[in-house]
């Protein structure tokens, strides 16, 4: 299935990137490639398998319930563009 | 011979014999890292008073007779994906230009705890996305054989250090052959252990089902070496492998009798360049007069291991790199700009009378995360985001990504079938020896069938390891793969090492 303009930009905000007039247009066409590349997959009989999620697929690997120290606070904070001594700063989330 | 010269289990003899010092062999390599790295780039960050402490504290250890671990006094090379508090951990992404790592990587953990010397951060595709090298947003790598030719990617920086003599020993990580790939092409030894065999804590994920870290070295027992010192269980990756780990350098000199070698149909199809093929045939030549029996298979399914990886691959991306929020850490947008962007484009849709548009318009966080994002991220790295955000999106998850896993089940019963009739099974690493800098700069699907003979082993989950098998007419490396069932590290390396003893491709070295 062809990829338009509109599935790169509705992608787009999904993935939460700002692309430029550019992008968009190069992205449509090379996504577009990718796309019909990979729909050489619908050509392969999978009735019945499977997925596989994981190439070693182990399950429910529960660690001990210990208390163990975690990163401190001002470690955790130290790489954040921007933070005050107990959090992260973020721009207002309602009403911005 | 110099120092630069020695192989690490060589050097590692001359250190325990207190014939030389780590601070000399250092001192060697930082020499050597000085005189040709400005023309290579291999090294995104080398602390050379750093290393040369590490060096010397090791030194005095052994003078004062401590015990020390197993590559002690050894500088090795790191991807710069794998955290390192003493060090800025980039990914080569202008994302994480300043990011330093509040905790090590456990194979970073395992390196110095083996008291090796951490002698630089190597370079690589940005987030590791790449086959070349040229996705990094800092420099270029070249091909120290060809410096007009990439070193190969992701791990590009990784194997040129390697081949230009600037470390005995380098990690890596292969997500699709992004270990092998590089090392296939700047004709050095490199290996993809198990999925699960080395532990993925603190390695900055690309893709989380298929990424592995793995060795880099000149000699299959310098590989077996560092493998042993890296892999192990770790209770910070749940999908670690509680696995005992065999010492490979101590069997690896045990030819592998009544060998059974497995040569895929399918990969000496069309595409295949004419001298790789012969190489690849000769190198299964030395098999044979070695005593293995060669038997043809097929693995009807690899071909479509591309793009079942490239649904995959990009699909957990997408996931795993939503967390560069410009929150947490990383790059962080403008603010000032952001508001100033928004009120623009509000004043502008107010004066158009678009009312849709209007409501659509981003909020200030929204907008602070893709703007923050668009900043921090090269193209290659938003393709990939995309293609996966696309992949996993409402109304395409099944006919892609669900699809996807189910063919990626039938890959792997491929390779297990196959393996009950082999040991090893042996082909080329690419369809053609390095390619000029540039030259599929404008192609990323070419791009990405790079990638055709070493996806398989990610997605399948096995072992895989490149061996320097042949040079070109053109004097370039050619890469010879051998891959095992999964868990066989140390048969894949007895295999390899029979090659190495009965051939001198590994002893040759650019000029």
């Amino acid at each position: 299935m062809a990829i338009t303009r509109a599935d790169i930009e509705k992608v787009s905000l999904l993935a939460r990137l700002q692309l430029t007039e550019d992008e968009i247009e190069s992205l449509t066409s090379e996504l577009g490639q990718i796309v019909a590349y990979v729909d050489q997959l619908s050509e392969v009989d999978t009735e019945g398998v499977a997925p596989m999620a994981h190439a070693v697929e182990v399950s429910n690997v529960f660690s001990s319930d210990e208390v163990k120290p975690s990163l401190p606070r001002e470690k955790a904070l130290a790489n954040a563009p921007s933070h005050n001594e107990r959090g992260y700063l973020v721009p207002p989330v309602l009403g911005g | 011979m110099s120092l630069i010269e020695r192989s690490a289990c060589e050097l590692l003899e001359l250190l325990d014999q207190g014939e030389v010092l780590s601070v000399e062999v250092t001192q060697s390599y930082l020499d050597r890292i000085a005189n040709r790295d400005g023309e290579i780039g291999a090294f995104l960050h080398v602390d050379a008073d750093l290393a040369l402490k590490q060096a010397a504290e090791v030194d005095r250890r052994r003078q004062a007779g401590e015990t020390l671990g197993k590559l002690a006094g050894l500088p090795v090379a790191v991807k710069d994906l794998l955290c390192d508090t003493n060090s800025p951990t980039t990914c080569a992404s202008q994302m994480l230009k300043s990011f330093q790592p509040p905790y090590d990587s456990t194979v970073v953990a395992k390196l110095k705890a083996a008291d090796a010397v951490l002698i630089g951060r190597t370079n690589m595709d940005e987030f590791a996305m790449g086959g070349s090298t040229e996705n990094s947003s800092f420099q270029l790598t070249r091909n120290p054989w060809d410096t007009q030719r990439v070193p190969g990617g992701s791990s590009g920086g990784a194997a040129a250090c390697v081949a230009a003599s600037m470390a005995p020993l380098s990690v890596g990580t292969d997500t699709g052959g992004s270990i092998r790939q590089p090392a296939g092409l700047c004709g050095v030894v490199g290996m993809k252990p198990t999925y699960g065999r080395v532990s993925r804590f603190g390695l900055v994920a690309f893709a989380s089902s298929l990424d592995q870290a793995g060795p880099l070295a000149r000699t299959t027992k310098d590989t077996a070496l560092l493998l042993e010192t890296l892999a192990g269980h770790d209770p910070q990756d749940a999908t670690s492998l509680a696995t005992e780990v065999p010492e490979y350098s101590a069997t690896i000199n045990r030819p592998l009798e009544g060998l059974r070698l497995g040569i895929v149909r399918e990969h000496f199809a069309e595409g295949l360049d004419g001298e790789v093929e012969t190489a690849v045939r000769e190198a299964i030549g030395v098999y044979e007069s070695l005593g293995a029996t060669v038997k043809e298979i097929s693995l009807p399914h690899s071909k479509y291991a591309v793009a079942t990886y490239y649904v995959i691959a990009p699909s957990e991306a997408s996931s795993n790199l939503a967390r560069y929020d410009g929150v947490h850490y990383g790059h962080r947008a403008d603010l000032s700009a952001i508001q100033e962007e928004l009120a623009a484009e509000r004043k502008q849709l107010e004066a158009n009378g678009d009312k849709d548009a209007l409501e659509k318009m981003d909020g200030a966080l929204v907008r602070m995360y893709r703007k923050s994002r668009a900043e921090g991220f090269g193209s290659e790295v938003k393709r990939r985001i995309m293609l996966g955000a696309y992949a996993l999106s409402a109304g395409y998850y099944d006919a892609y990504y669900l699809k996807a896993l189910k063919v990626r089940r039938l890959i792997r019963q491929d390779f297990d079938a196959a393996f009950e009739e082999v040991d090893l099974i042996a082909g080329p690493v690419t369809a053609q020896p390095a390619f000029k800098i540039g030259e599929m700069a404008d192609d990323p699907l070419s791009m990405y069938l790079v990638d055709l003979y070493t996806v398989s082993a990610n997605l399948a989950g096995l072992p895989g390891i490149s061996l320097p098998c042949g040079i070109s007419s053109t004097g370039l490396p050619i890469g010879l793969q051998l891959q095992a069932k999964p868990l066989a590290e140390e048969m894949l390396l007895r295999g390899a090492y029979m090659y190495e003893q009965a051939t001198d491709w590994h002893t040759k070295r650019p000029k």
